[in-house]
C-alpha cells in the first residue's frame, strides 16, 4: 500500500502548474477540471438563453390572442428553445459535471484522451454559433418544431441547412465526450478500484454514453437525408419521390427515446450520490441500481414508436410499444425505492443539494406517472400534441434533469471553488423554484386535459385562467434562475472556506483531495484507499 | 511505471478506435434502415403500400363476400390541379378485375407534371389490393387547361379476410416540375432561391 494517495502529499507535492493567460489557460486546455468548467459555464449560458426563449412563449400565452408577438416567430420560439435546452444546457453541464468528477471519483489523473476532450467542448460555441445565426437570417430560425419533421422543417428556408450541420456538430460532439468517458472509466481506474466499486454517478455515465454512442450517429444520419432532400433532391421523406415522411420519425425517435434518457440517467447517478451523504446511510441495493440503470436503457431502445401512436399503426404495433413501454416503469420504480429506502431511518438533514435531491425524487415521479398514462396508445390519441405532453416533458426534464444537474452544483461547488454557497440564499432558491415550477407546470396538465394543444401561440378563452397561472409561475421561476447564477458567481468569488470533506462523512474519493481540488489529482497512477469509497469494501 | 502508462495510453486508442467504428456503423445503420424500413412496409402492407397480385393467377373467386372500395383523390398544395374520381364507390367481387376512373384537369396557364402516390387503408387490406393498371404508375403531363381521364384496373385477392367490408384507394397528386427543377438547381449549383 506504499502507492496509497493521501491528500497531504497531493497538498504538498504537487503545486498547481495552471497556463498563464485565456487562450493557454482556457482554449488549449487538456485539463479535465478546466473543461468541465467550461461545459458548465456554457450551459448556464445556454440556460439562461433559452429560459429567455421560454419567457418570450410564456408572456405570449399570459393572455388569449396575440399581444407580442407574430405566430412564425412564436414557433422560432418553441423550437429554438428546446434544442438550446436540449443540446445546450442539459447534455453540455452533464458532460461537464462527468469531466470534473469522474476522474476524481475513480482516482484518474485526466480523463484518457484530454486533446480530444477540449476538442469536444470547443465545437460547441461553433455550432451554436451557427445555430443562433439563423435568428438574424432570411425565414428567421428554424420552427417547424424541434423533432424536425418533414415536410414541415423543409419549409424553413436555409436555416434547414444551418439546423443541419449545428446538429452533426453537436452530434459529433457528444460521441467524442461519450468516447472519452467509456475510454476513462474502462481504462484509467485506479488499480485496485473494480466495475462494482464504482460510485453509482460513474456507473450511470458510463451507460449514457454507450447510449449515446449508440444513437447520436443515427441522429446524424436522418438530418443528413433531410439536408439531401432539401438540397440535392433526394427523397427520403418525399412521398411524390416514393419516400415517406413517417419514415424520418421512425429515424428521430430511434434517436429521440434513448435521448431522453441520455438526460436523465446521470441526474438518477448525482441525486443517488447526495441521498446516502445527508441520509448518512450506505445507498440502498446499489447492485439493483446498476442493473435497473442498464435495464432503462436496454429498454429505451425497443419503445420509440410510443412517440407516434396517433400517426397510424397496426392493433399488434400498438399493443407492443405500450406493454414495452409501462415496462420501463418496473426498473424506473426499482430506483425510486432504494433511494426512499435509503432514506428509510437515516439521520437526515436538509441541505441545500438534499432538498433538490429530494424535490427530484417527488417531482420525477409525478413525471413519470404522466408518462405512464401516455404510454397507453387508446389515451395517448386524447393526449398526443396537447399540453399535457408539455407537462410531462417538463415534469422529468426541468424537475428531473435540471433539478439533478442543479443538486449536483449544489453538492460540489465547494469541492471546486473552495468555498461554501450560503445555505441560505441556496434554500430561498430551492423554495422559490420549487413553488414556482410546479406553478408553471402543474396547470399544464388540466390545459392538455381540456384540449389545448401544444405549439400554437393563441388559444380559446377558456384555458386563460391556467395559462396565466402557468405565466406567473414560468417568470418567477425564470428570475429564479438569474438568482441561482448569482449565487454560483457569489461561491465562486468568496465566502467561508470549504473543508476537504465537506459534507459528513461523505464517501467518495472526491471528498479526500483538498478543496479547492488542486489542478493535477491522482497524479500517481496508483492503489487508492477502498475505505473512502461508498461501495469500496461493500462487493 | 513509464511501461504501465504507454499500457494505458495504447488501451485508451484502442477504445478510441473502437468508438469511432462503431459510430460509423451506427450512421450505416440510420442508412441502413431506409431500405430496411420499405421491405418491412412491403411485407407487412403498413403504410397502405399495395400487393402484387397478377390477374392470371386468381382463379376462383370469393362469391359470397363482397367488399366496398372507396375512391378517394387529393392534390399536393404545390400542384395547381383538380382531381377527383368519377365514382366514389364500388361494390367488388374479390378476385374480379375491375375499371375505374379518375379525372385530372390543369387550372394553371402553364404544363405540369405530375405524379400520383397511392395508398390503401386499412393498412391490413392493403397487401390484399392490386392494381393492374394505373395512372400512377407513370407521371402524368398535363398541357395547359387540358382536362384527363385517369383509368385505373384493379383487383381484390380472394384471400381478404372476412372482417374487411369497406376499403378505401386514396391518390394523392404531387408536383413532378419543382423536384426537377430542384433537380437542376442542385446540380448547376445555382445559388438562386428556391421557393417551397
Amino acid at each position: 500500500m506504499s502507492h496509497d494517495i493521501t491528500h497531504n502529499e497531493i497538498g504538498h507535492d504537487h503545486h498547481d502548474h495552471k497556463p498563464k493567460g485565456f487562450v493557454k489557460r482556457w482554449l488549449m486546455t487538456t485539463n479535465h477540471k478546466d473543461i468541465g468548467t467550461l461545459y458548465l459555464v456554457f450551459a448556464l449560458a445556454m440556460f439562461i438563453l433559452g429560459g429567455a426563449m421560454a419567457m418570450v412563449i410564456r408572456l405570449e400565452l399570459f393572455q388569449p390572442g396575440l399581444q407580442f408577438i407574430e405566430p412564425h416567430f412564436f414557433n422560432q420560439m418553441t423550437t429554438m428553445h428546446a434544442l438550446v435546452m436540449i443540446f445546450g444546457a442539459v447534455m453540455p453541464a452533464f458532460v461537464g459535471l462527468a469531466n470534473w468528477m469522474i476522474p476524481l471519483m475513480i482516482g484518474a489523473p485526466d480523463m484518457a484522451l484530454p486533446r480530444m476532450n477540449n476538442w469536444s467542448f470547443w465545437i460547441l460555441p461553433f455550432a451554436f454559433t451557427m445555430l443562433l445565426a439563423t435568428f438574424f437570417m432570411d425565414g428567421g430560425a428554424p420552427a417547424g418544431g424541434w423533432t424536425m419533421y418533414p415536410p414541415l422543417v423543409l419549409q424553413g428556408g436555409h436555416n434547414v441547412g444551418f439546423l443541419v450541420f449545428a446538429v452533426h456538430m453537436m452530434g459529433i460532439s457528444s460521441i467524442m465526450g461519450a468516447i472519452n468517458v467509456i475510454a476513462t472509466i474502462m481504462n484509467m481506474r485506479a488499480p485496485n478500484v473494480g466495475y462494482l466499486n464504482m460510485p453509482l454517478f460513474v456507473w450511470t455515465w458510463l451507460i449514457t454514453a454507450f447510449l449515446l454512442i449508440a444513437v447520436m450517429p443515427v441522429l446524424a444520419g436522418a438530418v443528413t437525408m433531410v439536408l439531401t432532400d432539401r438540397y440535392f433532391a433526394t427523397s427520403f421523406f418525399n412521398a411524390a419521390g416514393g419516400g415517406d415522411p413517417v419514415l424520418f420519425q421512425h429515424l428521430f425517435w430511434f434517436f429521440g427515446h434513448p435521448e431522453v434518457y441520455i438526460m436523465i440517467l446521470p441526474a438518477f447517478g448525482i441525486v443517488s450520490e447526495i441521498i446516502p451523504t445527508f441520509a448518512r446511510k450506505p445507498l440502498f441495493g446499489y447492485v439493483s441500481m446498476v442493473y435497473a440503470t442498464a435495464a432503462i436503457a436496454f429498454l429505451s431502445f425497443i419503445v420509440w414508436a410510443h412517440h407516434m401512436f396517433s400517426v397510424g399503426m397496426p392493433l399488434g404495433g400498438e399493443l407492443y410499444f405500450m406493454y414495452a413501454t409501462m415496462m420501463i416503469a418496473v426498473p424506473t420504480g426499482v430506483k425510486i425505492f432504494n433511494w426512499v429506502a435509503t432514506m428509510w431511518k437515516g439521520s437526515m438533514t436538509f441541505e441545500t443539494p438534499m432538498l433538490w435531491s429530494l424535490a427530484f425524487v417527488v417531482l420525477f415521479s409525478i413525471g413519470g406517472f404522466s408518462g405512464v398514462m401516455m404510454a397507453l396508445a387508446p389515451v395517448d390519441l386524447q393526449y398526443h400534441d396537447t399540453y399535457f405532453i408539455v407537462a410531462h416533458f417538463h415534469y422529468v426534464l426541468v424537475t428531473g434533469a435540471v433539478y439533478g444537474i442543479i443538486a449536483g452544483v449544489y453538492y460540489w461547488l465547494p469541492k471546486w471553488s473552495g468555498h461554501m454557497y450560503s445555505e441560505r440564499l441556496g434554500k430561498i432558491h430551492f423554495w422559490w423554484s420549487t413553488i414556482s415550477v410546479n406553478v408553471l407546470f402543474f396547470p399544464q396538465h388540466f390545459l392538455g386535459l381540456a384540449g389545448m394543444p401544444r405549439r400554437i401561440p393563441d388559444y380559446s378563452t377558456q384555458f386563460a385562467e391556467f395559462n396565466m397561472m402557468s405565466s406567473i409561475g414560468g417568470f418567477a421561476f425564470g428570475l429564479a434562475q438569474v438568482f441561482f447564477v448569482y449565487i454560483v458567481w457569489k461561491t465562486v468569488r468568496g465566502g467561508e472556506k470549504a473543508t476537504d470533506q465537506v459534507w459528513d462523512d461523505a464517501k467518495g474519493l472526491e471528498w479526500t483531495v483538498p478543496s479547492p481540488a488542486p489542478y493535477h489529482t491522482f497524479e500517481e497512477f496508483g492503489p487508492v484507499d477502498l475505505d473512502k469509497m461508498a461501495h469500496g469494501k461493500i462487493h | 511505471m513509464q511501461q504501465n502508462k504507454q499500457t494505458v495510453k495504447n488501451n485508451n486508442h484502442k477504445i478510441l478506435r473502437r468508438g469511432v467504428l462503431a459510430s460509423v456503423l451506427m450512421v450505416g445503420f440510420g442508412f441502413a434502415l431506409v431500405p430496411l424500413y420499405d421491405v418491412i412496409c412491403d411485407i407487412t402492407g403498413l403504410n397502405g403500400k399495395t400487393g402484387v397480385l397478377a390477374a392470371e393467377n386468381v382463379t376462383e373467386q370469393n362469391i359470397d363476400h363482397t367488399v366496398v372500395v372507396q375512391f378517394d383523390g387529393t392534390v399536393n398544395s404545390d400542384l395547381p390541379w383538380s382531381f377527383k374520381p368519377e365514382q366514389f364507390s364500388m361494390e367488388v367481387v374479390p378476385g374480379k378485375l375491375y375499371h375505374t376512373e379518375y379525372v385530372a384537369l390543369n387550372q394553371s396557364k402553364a404544363d405540369v407534371t405530375g405524379q400520383a402516390i397511392p395508398s390503401v387503408a386499412p393498412a391490413k387490406a392493403s397487401i390484399y389490393f392490386s392494381k393492374t393498371e394505373c395512372f400512377c404508375f407513370t407521371e402524368q403531363l398535363l398541357t395547359a387547361g387540358e382536362k384527363k381521364q385517369m383509368p385505373v384496373t384493379f383487383i381484390v385477392s380472394p384471400d381478404i379476410p372476412k372482417d374487411i367490408d369497406v376499403l378505401t384507394l386514396s391518390y394523392t397528386f404531387f408536383n413532378k416540375n419543382r423536384m426537377t427543377a430542384e433537380q437542376q438547381v442542385a446540380g448547376n449549383a445555382s445559388h438562386e432561391e428556391i421557393e417551397i
